[in-house]
């Protein structure tokens, strides 16, 4: 249905229709809320975006509240934030939401992305919903690793140091790029200063409008479902698809009920463990900035380290950058490496079901060595691991076009 | 049972459901909202620095006044000659509140005429009650315009006399607000804290 | 105390205490296993000792400069008059922080570097590291401070616990790798534990609970509102299941027309 179609429903009067007569109030909600059907199949999978979307909104709020508190300038960071956690009052609450929310929103959206590739969302047409997504998870690893200076601790010191330091690995203009970023000759109260205009104002904003285009763009396409079936083939004489849902109050409900069990979880680490054992607040952290002294463990925040772990991997400077860089990046032309007919994995052959498993493991395993000490056995692990992840996405072409596919069914596969 | 009274009843159902989830969803938000809220409050470090303060009264001269801050907010402490005092109930047919009857401009002990724990000590907050500005001394009597001495407001003209009363016809509402504040010693006046000990 | 009484009671729980002295590797001698504190930061009898120690041996150098004397009051039950007469010697007013007198030029001057603040020490090394580093000091002679420590070895600190402790030395063995000839190609120092060698004011059962206090109250500086956080956890979870019921019939109800 059109959104003009839909504009052209019951009568209506009063406040409503004066706005409506101003601005597409009702219309909206219709296309994307009450008239935009989603398959009514979706599983678990499904619930990382609209959780994904939580997590933002919180960590906006949470941010709006510590800024008012926070103070970035490098003489004042660390003492700003005990101020914070200690003599504002539920001051150590609004830290803790953010702070466990970092690490949570890509706890989210790693999920929500291995959904789009558990049952082939970023395939035609959803390529540019895809593409939006990357650019939302590059925006957000910008934001936490600025984020992650500010506290000027340690671990926010020696982490920048090591990431930024990356960037002079780049032929001719490396020294130059490096320079650039932290416009000092080190990382300095000049270096946090930006930064935190960059997690305040810059970053937040583009990744306030990129989620909007995302959301345009898969509401412009449809939702993809478990099954990877276009429901919007068969319709019923209203022209709803016969295996969609209204949004709302369907998967609306249901997105509720998810965003509960998620909130338990979340406040459980607020409340009980918000360090996380080391890995959400890393311990080293709780020590100011020493810039005559690097802590004897340095590894980045943990949802950094698989690719932290591609980059020690390498025994070279420029070459680790490289392989690093197209790490992140690669997914990004997942629509076009994936050659395979069917969309989910439901359908696929023993192949594609392989590739992934070991993908996964491949990750977690790199994830988890990117915290270990780069010597001896770590590092060859790491290089295995690192060349299977590469392998997965580099073969793809192949492995796919050769895949055994089952057929689709026509109807999507619905349990009561 | 038919269909219609199934109906019936789960439409009944749904509608009592939704209203639950909406109104414990609502109190969430608004049990949330409070952590967020006391949050702007002054916090712990505010409130020590806005603690009491002490002003030593010994080398304060009769006619003399300091300008204190307390809690960043400007307090005037004026030692009053016997000849101020003298004058002071011939201000009150030109004042709005003569008799200091707005309870909320000082504290019990100080709504007297002189506005004052020792008649000898005035302690008025320096911000005039129209919008904020310090007014300025002017102590000399000019008997011809019924000036007995006072304050004066540089921004919107408003008068108080040196009981920090203000006068009709200006655009402050009310006298100056004096701060709580008491006599730890005879020489010693502390400013902010009216009980207990120092 | 008699040394032998000392060693009775120190060597079992002692060797808990291994240290793994790779030769040649100086950074492997800070890897030290730290006996565990078993401090229990709901005991406030144990909290307000820790803040008495605290003040009458650490607070003459080291800062806790991020907390205030009123917080602590509060969670302690101690009023402002028990705070200033018994905790506050630096300060006149309960809502001051722990300052020292001492300027932290002088402290590097005198001490080389200066006494960390200790206001994040125990979340920032945990409490068992505080517990053990103030039980691992160790005479030698060789240091300007007459003593080293285990846990920390090279530290500028004295070993300010002296007279309720005593002095004590750290027991090394030698362990010996041999080739597959049976040439020896290095010799390891394998820390055994400690011996007495004066006796302090108090035995090693007191000492070690004159720490463990200490640790306690440094455990509960490092984040004061722990409790309270566990508290409103419980609150805030028992919303959510009510919550979570609540919407899940809600989601079967209307999810009822789905077929």
């Amino acid at each position: 249905m059109s959104r003009i179609e839909a504009e052209v429903g019951k009568p209506k009067g009063g406040l409503m229709k004066w706005i409506d007569d101003r601005f597409p109030f009702t219309s909206t909600m219709k296309y994307h809320a009450t008239e935009y059907y989603a398959s009514k199949n979706f599983n678990i999978w499904y619930v990382f975006g609209v959780l994904s979307m939580v997590v933002l909104v919180m960590q906006l709020f949470t941010g709006i509240f510590l800024t008012m508190n926070y103070k970035p300038s490098a003489a004042e960071a660390f003492a700003s934030v005990e101020y914070i956690m200690r003599d504002v009052e539920w001051g150590w609450l609004i830290r803790y939401l953010h702070s466990t929310g970092a690490s949570f929103f890509f706890i989210v959206v790693y999920l929500h992305m291995f959904r789009a590739m558990l049952y082939g969302s970023y395939k035609k047409p959803r390529e540019l919903v895809w593409i939006i997504g990357m650019l939302i998870f590059l925006v957000l690893m910008a934001e936490a690793f600025a984020g992650y200076l500010l506290p000027w601790g340690q671990m926010s010191y020696w982490g920048a140091q090591v990431i930024i330091s990356l960037f002079g690995a780049i032929p001719v203009v490396g020294d130059g790029i490096v320079e650039f970023i932290r416009g000092d000759y080190s990382i300095s109260d000049i270096t946090l200063n930006r930064f935190f205009a960059l997690h305040v104002i810059a970053l937040p904003l583009a990744l306030v409008g990129l989620v909007f285009v995302h959301i345009v763009a898969l509401h412009e396409v449809g939702s993809n479902n478990p099954d990877g079936i276009d429901i919007k083939k068969l319709k019923d004489e209203k022209g709803v698809p016969l295996d969609g849902v209204a949004f709302h109050p369907y998967h609306t409900s249901k997105d509720l009920v998810a965003i509960i069990v998620f909130l338990m979880i979340f406040s459980a680490v607020v409340f009980f463990a918000p360090e996380m054992g080391g890995y959400f607040l890393e311990h080293a952290n709780f020590e100011p900035a020493n810039l005559r002294a690097t802590p004897e463990h340095i590894a980045p925040v943990w949802y950094f380290t698989p690719f932290y772990a591609i980059l020690r991997a390498v025994p070279d400077k420029l070459w680790g950058f490289i392989l690093f860089g197209t790490s992140v990046i690669l997914p990004l032309f997942l629509p076009w490496l994936d050659r395979s007919r069917v969309r989910s994995i439901r359908y696929r052959g023993w192949l594609y079901k392989m590739a992934l498993t070991l993908f996964t493991i491949s990750f977690l395993a790199l994830g988890w060595l990117g915290v270990q000490p780069a010597e001896g056995v770590y590092v060859v692990a790491a290089r295995i691991f690192a060349v299977v992840y590469f392998a997965f996405f580099l073969l793809m072409p192949y492995y796919t076009s050769i895949d055994k596919t089952k057929p689709v069914p026509e109807r999507v596969v619905y349990h009561d | 049972m038919t269909d219609d009274e199934m109906d019936q009843i789960d439409r009944n159902r749904r509608h009592f459901l939704t209203i639950a989830t909406a109104v414990t969803g609502l109190a969430g938000v608004g049990l949330v909202a409070v952590p967020f809220l006391s949050s702007l409050k002054p916090s712990a470090r505010a409130q020590a620095l806005g603690a009491p303060v002490e002003v030593p009264l010994g080398s304060l001269a009769p006619g003399e006044m300091v300008r204190v801050l307390w809690r960043g907010k400007l307090v005037f402490v004026l030692r009053r000659e016997e000849e101020m005092l003298k004058l002071l109930p011939d201000n009150d047919d030109q004042l709005k509140d003569p008799h200091s009857e707005k309870t909320e401009q000082q504290p019990a002990y100080a709504a007297n005429e002189v506005r004052a724990v020792r008649p000898e000590y005035l302690v008025v907050e320096g911000s005039c009650t129209h919008l904020g500005c310090a007014p300025i001394e002017d102590f000399a009597v000019r008997p011809a315009d019924g000036w007995n001495g006072g304050f004066f407001c540089p921004c919107h003209g408003s008068k108080f006399d040196l009981a920090g009363r203000v006068f009709k016809g200006v655009p402050a509402p009310t006298n100056l607000r004096v701060p709580p504040y008491r006599f730890v010693r005879d020489d010693l006046l502390l400013i902010g804290q009216d009980t207990g000990a120092a | 105390m008699t040394k032998a009484s000392a060693m009775n009671f120190g060597l079992p729980r002692l060797f808990l205490i291994v240290l793994t002295l790779v030769a040649g590797n100086a950074f492997a001698a800070s890897e030290i296993e730290l006996e565990k504190s078993g401090i229990d930061p709901g005991n406030v009898n144990s909290l307000q000792r820790g803040a008495s120690n605290f003040m009458n041996y650490c607070a003459g150098c080291h800062s806790a400069k991020y907390v205030r004397y009123k917080t602590i009051g509060k969670y302690l039950g101690l009023s402002d008059e028990q705070l200033i007469d018994n905790l506050m010697f630096n300060a006149e007013k309960t809502f001051e922080t722990i300052n020292v007198s001492m300027q932290p030029e002088d402290a590097e001057r005198w001490f080389g570097t200066a006494p960390p603040d200790l206001s994040l020490m125990a979340r920032a090394r945990g409490a068992d590291y505080i517990y053990t580093f103030l039980k691992s000091f160790y005479v030698d002679p060789e240091s300007p401070t007459g003593v080293d420590n285990t846990v920390l070895p090279g530290t500028s600190m004295p070993h300010v616990l002296w007279s309720l402790q005593g002095f004590q030395n750290a027991v090394y063995s030698q362990h010996e790798e041999k080739d597959a000839e049976g040439n020896v190609v290095a010799v390891t120092d394998h820390f055994e534990g400690f011996e007495p060698v004066t006796a302090g004011s108090l035995d090693a059962e007191d000492y070690d609970e004159f720490v463990k206090d200490t640790t306690n109250f440094l455990a509960y500086v490092a984040e004061p509102v722990r409790s309270d956080r566990r508290k409103l956890g419980v609150w805030v979870l028992m919303y959510l299941i009510f919550f979570l019921i609540i919407a899940r019939m809600l989601k079967k109800q209307i999810w009822k027309d789905v077929k």
